[in-house]
């Protein structure tokens, strides 16, 4: 099988892999660049446990091919934490307890920074529509909606 | 011989706080590594190959073109798992039998399931691995499929195993039946209390299994090594269990499997018992290189236990002023395609939670060509709740006494004989009702199309076999080797503050970590929220065990005799009162010098904890029901759960909230659809709809702390509570709603809006 050479931006350094046709974004990150912090529910964009952005815009990265990352910025949970300071969203989600098995986290993290870059001030139920690509079977969803409505406000200076 | 340790009531410092979880930052850096994030040099990929078939005769299985496909290093059927002695062992609060396990884990004689394993390959890539699976050809004669329960009952059904006889009825039954076994608990006389009764109300309930859903899919990774040893990684609840299972199936000896268990993303009793983890190890042992298996989000629907659909009677009769006289309930579970449903807790805690003279209960376990069922939270009790909190909301509205007053006047309490056995010990749920009662939400008005519905529930908790070691380091640092997984809930944590709060030091200088199987003595799965129970006693057990040994290292440093020391506040001090003055000691300093003063301390804990305290629920939810589409919202929900004590507060809260969430997904969307061909129809996220952030609303969790008399801390068990009443409450609110009594779940639209069209039709007619 032919592979194809990709070449784009991770987590803000140059990156260059082989893939096959058929190999998703999700693949991608997990079995040739060895980032498995992204994680795979489902396979299916229903999960939302895979969620990415590419050129700053959310997707599941189960949903996108590895050759369409060719010249794009791709931004993981491994890149979301500067050095020793973790992002507010993540220092959040530790103070609020919103997370409990963590599978899905990543994703959830990824979803709740791309929708206050979006919207920097949501209500409870933006944050919940906001979320809704994403699955937590733990938390019954409390603690994640109070982390993130506190990260806006402390992101807001408010 | 067992361990309890009495109630200490004390001060606290640790214990009750809410300090970060230890494996947090990993969580949300990326860095902690689940069961698919783990490969070996050389590892080669597993698939499986799974029936099409609902019920099929398996005559021949031919695997020579994939064998000879390149790339393809192994493949195993049947052909290479041993058969097993019908032979019992407990996983969780399900115990299985290993001449079914070995039966579900590769098909052996018959798929009795659409997903049943019949094959697996390993290959150099998943791409060829699965192109594999599509050479082996599989010769399969199909025949008659049941998957309802009631259906399969029948004396004409087609039956799933020619050996299986009702069990526990006299006389022995002449010819084999799905009904694997019947159960009965009986306490009075049921017949003469309905007499009594001046109210007696009888409906019949059916639910749909529903699947745990944990978000991250069975994923293990094997190396079977040529001096006949095996590496097993692997997302688990429990992984001596797993040792165990994989050890009795593969005939190896146990010493001979070692087993790490990596974080896991979800279990909720789904991840008690192995699935592709022997077949892994099979494939590593034929192919001479490590096995990854992952499975798909499809396999894991098809082919992981879900929990029992059933069909539920109840029959309840109380008195004018709403006492509760007799109660009666029969209870069809199905089992899957073996032996073994949740039906037995099931049936005893039906009528648990209420003092009541006569009872009886009659339970059938019946196997249908479903997936095998699993463990999910509270396994069985939400089924039944549903049933018997209907009953009682109907009989409270009927007899026009509110709900939680009706409860109050039944309520057990401590004394209370229970139907099934015991009496029970010093329990919380009359408080549970009293905080629900006097909570905020309970008087909230409502408006059009909204109702308030109330249940509770009941679990029994348990302890079990549970190992530690806790080694002081020179620094004065502490290192807690367990053997309880934590599943999730924060358990590690928890389980550090009790060792922080009896040594008296802060809990950052606790870290805890999981062991694997060879690092301590055997530890039963993490179930029947035993976690922080069990796992908390033998903390205890250990940190004392250390403490012994620093008073001890203090004594002979500070040439005193050992009666003189006590310890408090992380330090060893004179006992008050003592003659005998010295200068404190620190855990820090009597560590640096410990290679002196005999060797490095260490604490452990070999135990088998008993004296679990039962937990209790009550639950108050709000919902508004859209007459035109069916659509049932939740607008709020309180929940106010005995938890005996709350170590840490917060996950304490996020068991509650996520077991009342689950439970919704239960009662309004959930559901295993299946065609007349008796193929799963909605073996996804998509179609197999669990709650999102946007369908569900705060969940307000009122801890109620009752301490449970046979632990230090007076923990009971928090995690599983908590799913037993959402189906029931859910169900009243809706009746609240529209004054329909549906007894059919999941309340999805498609119901709802038909039961209201019907309502609609009749009082035309």
């Amino acid at each position: 099988m032919t592979r194809h050479h990709v070449s784009a931006t991770v987590n803000g350094d140059a990156v260059e892999f082989l893939c096959e046709t058929q190999q998703t974004l999700l693949d991608v990150l997990r079995n040739e660049l060895r980032l498995t912090g992204t994680k795979e529910g489902c396979a299916t964009g229903d999960c939302g446990a895979c969620s990415v952005t590419v050129d700053g815009r959310l997707v599941c990265s189960c949903l996108m091919l590895g050759v369409e990352a060719e010249g794009k910025s791709i931004r993981t949970i491994e890149g979301m934490a500067q050095g020793e300071n973790l992002h507010v969203l993540q220092r959040k989600f530790l103070e609020h307890a919103a997370l409990q098995c963590g599978v899905c986290t990543p994703g959830f993290l990824m979803s709740a920074r791309s929708l206050l870059e979006n919207n920097p001030n949501p209500t409870e139920s933006e944050v919940r529509y906001g979320l809704a690509g994403n699955l937590c079977r733990c938390t019954g969803y409390h603690k994640i909606v109070e982390a993130v409505l506190d990260a806006a406000r402390e992101m807001r200076g408010a | 011989m067992s361990t309890t340790i009495k109630y200490e009531p004390r001060e606290l410092k640790v214990v009750g706080t809410r300090p970060i979880r230890h494996d947090g930052v990993d969580k949300v850096t990326g860095r902690a590594r689940y069961g698919a994030d783990f490969d070996l040099p050389g590892q080669l990929i597993g698939k499986v190959l799974r029936s099409p078939h609902a019920h099929a005769r398996i005559r021949s299985i031919d695997v020579s073109a994939a064998l000879a496909l390149p790339g393809v290093k192994a493949v195993v059927t049947r052909d290479d798992f041993a058969e097993m002695p019908e032979e019992y062992a407990a996983a969780g609060e399900i115990v299985v039998n290993f001449y079914d396990v070995t039966r579900n884990v590769m098909a052996r004689e018959k798929a009795l399931y659409d997903g049943h394993a019949v094959a697996a390959v390993a290959a150099t890539s998943e791409a060829i691995a699965k192109q594999a699976l599509k050479l082996i050809k599989v010769d399969y004669e199909v025949l008659p499929h049941v998957i309802d329960v009631l259906e399969a009952m029948k004396p004409d059904a087609p039956v799933l195993h020619e050996h299986q006889y009702t069990q526990l009825v006299t006389p022995k039954p002449d010819k084999p039946s799905n009904v694997a076994k019947r159960l009965e608990f009986k306490r009075g006389d049921v017949e003469a209390g309905f007499r009594q009764a001046d109210l007696v109300v009888e409906r019949e309930f059916n639910t749909k299994p529903v699947h745990q859903g944990y978000i991250e899919p069975q994923a293990c990774l094997a190396s079977y090594s040529e001096d006949g040893q095996a590496d097993l990684w692997t997302s688990t609840q429990g992984h001596f269990v797993f040792r165990a299972q994989c050890a009795k199936l593969l005939q190896m000896e146990v010493s001979k499997i070692r087993v790490m268990p990596t974080e896991i993303g979800g279990g909720f009793g789904g991840k008690n018992t192995v699935y592709c983890e022997p077949v892994a190890i099979a494939l590593s042992r034929k192919a001479h290189r490590p096995v990854k298996i992952v499975m798909t989000r499809d396999e894991v629907f098809r082919a992981t236990g879900p929990t029992s659909g059933a069909n539920v009677r109840v029959k309840m009769g109380c008195t004018r002023d709403g006492r509760i006289i007799a109660a009666e309930a029969v209870l069809n579970y199905q089992a899957g395609a073996f032996a073994g449903s949740s039906v037995s807790p099931a049936s005893m805690s039906a009528f648990t939670r209420y003092d009541v003279d006569h009872v009886h209960v009659v339970a059938h376990d019946v196997t249908v060509n479903r997936p095998k069922v699993a463990a999910y939270r509270a396994p069985g009790a939400p089924i039944v709740a549903f049933g018997v909190e209907s009953v009682i909301d109907e009989m409270a509205k009927k007899l026009g006494i509110d709900p939680i007053d009706f409860r109050l006047k039944n309520a057990a309490r401590e004394g209370t004989q229970s139907y099934y056995g015991p009496k029970l010990g010093s329990i919380g749920f009359i408080e549970t009702l009293q905080a629900a009662k006097a909570h905020p939400n309970y008087r909230v008005p409502l408006g059009p199309n909204q109702g308030r519905g109330v249940a509770t529930g009941f679990w029994f908790n348990a302890g079990n076999e549970t190992s530690c070691a806790l080694n002081i380091n020179e620094d004065g640092t502490v290192s807690l080797v367990l053997g309880v997984v934590d599943v999730a809930g924060g358990l590690r944590t928890a389980l550090a503050m009790i060792v922080a709060e009896e040594l008296g030091i802060d809990v950052d200088k606790v870290r805890p970590s999981h062991s694997d199987t060879t690092e301590l003595g055997f530890n039963f799965v993490t179930a029947g929220s035993r976690g922080t129970f069990a796992g908390g006693m033998a903390c205890v057990v250990a940190a004392r065990d250390a403490i012994e040994k620093l008073r001890q290292r203090a004594a002979k440093i500070r040439e005193v005799p050992v009666d003189a020391v006590e310890w408090k506040d992380g330090r060893a001090q004179p006992i008050q009162g003592s003659a005998h003055r010295f200068a404190p000691m620190t855990l820090a300093e009597i560590a640096k010098v410990a290679g002196k003063t005999g060797g490095t301390i260490a604490g452990h804990a070999e135990i088998n904890a008993q004296g679990a305290g039962p937990g209790f629920a009550t639950q108050i939810v709000d919902v508004e029901v859209d007459r035109e589409t069916g659509l049932v919202k939740v607008l709020r929900y309180t929940i106010a759960q005995d938890v005996g004590k709350a170590i840490h507060p917060a996950y304490v809260e996020g068991q509650l909230q996520g077991g009342v969430v689950q439970g919704i997904g239960w009662a309004l969307n959930e559901e295993y659809v299946y065609g007349k061909d008796g193929r799963l129809q909605n073996p996804g996220f998509l179609d197999y709809r669990v709650p999102v952030a946007s369908d569900v609303p705060f969940v307000d969790a009122v801890i109620v702390e009752v301490p449970n008399p046979n632990h230090p801390y007076g923990v009971r068990g928090c995690g599983e509570v908590s799913i037993i009443a959402p189906m029931a409450a859910i169900a009243n609110a809706v009746e609240s709603a529209i004054g329909i009594r549906i007894c059919e779940q999941p309340l999805s639209p498609p119901r709802v809006l038909a039961a209201i069209e019907e309502a609609a039709a009749t009082r035309k007619a």
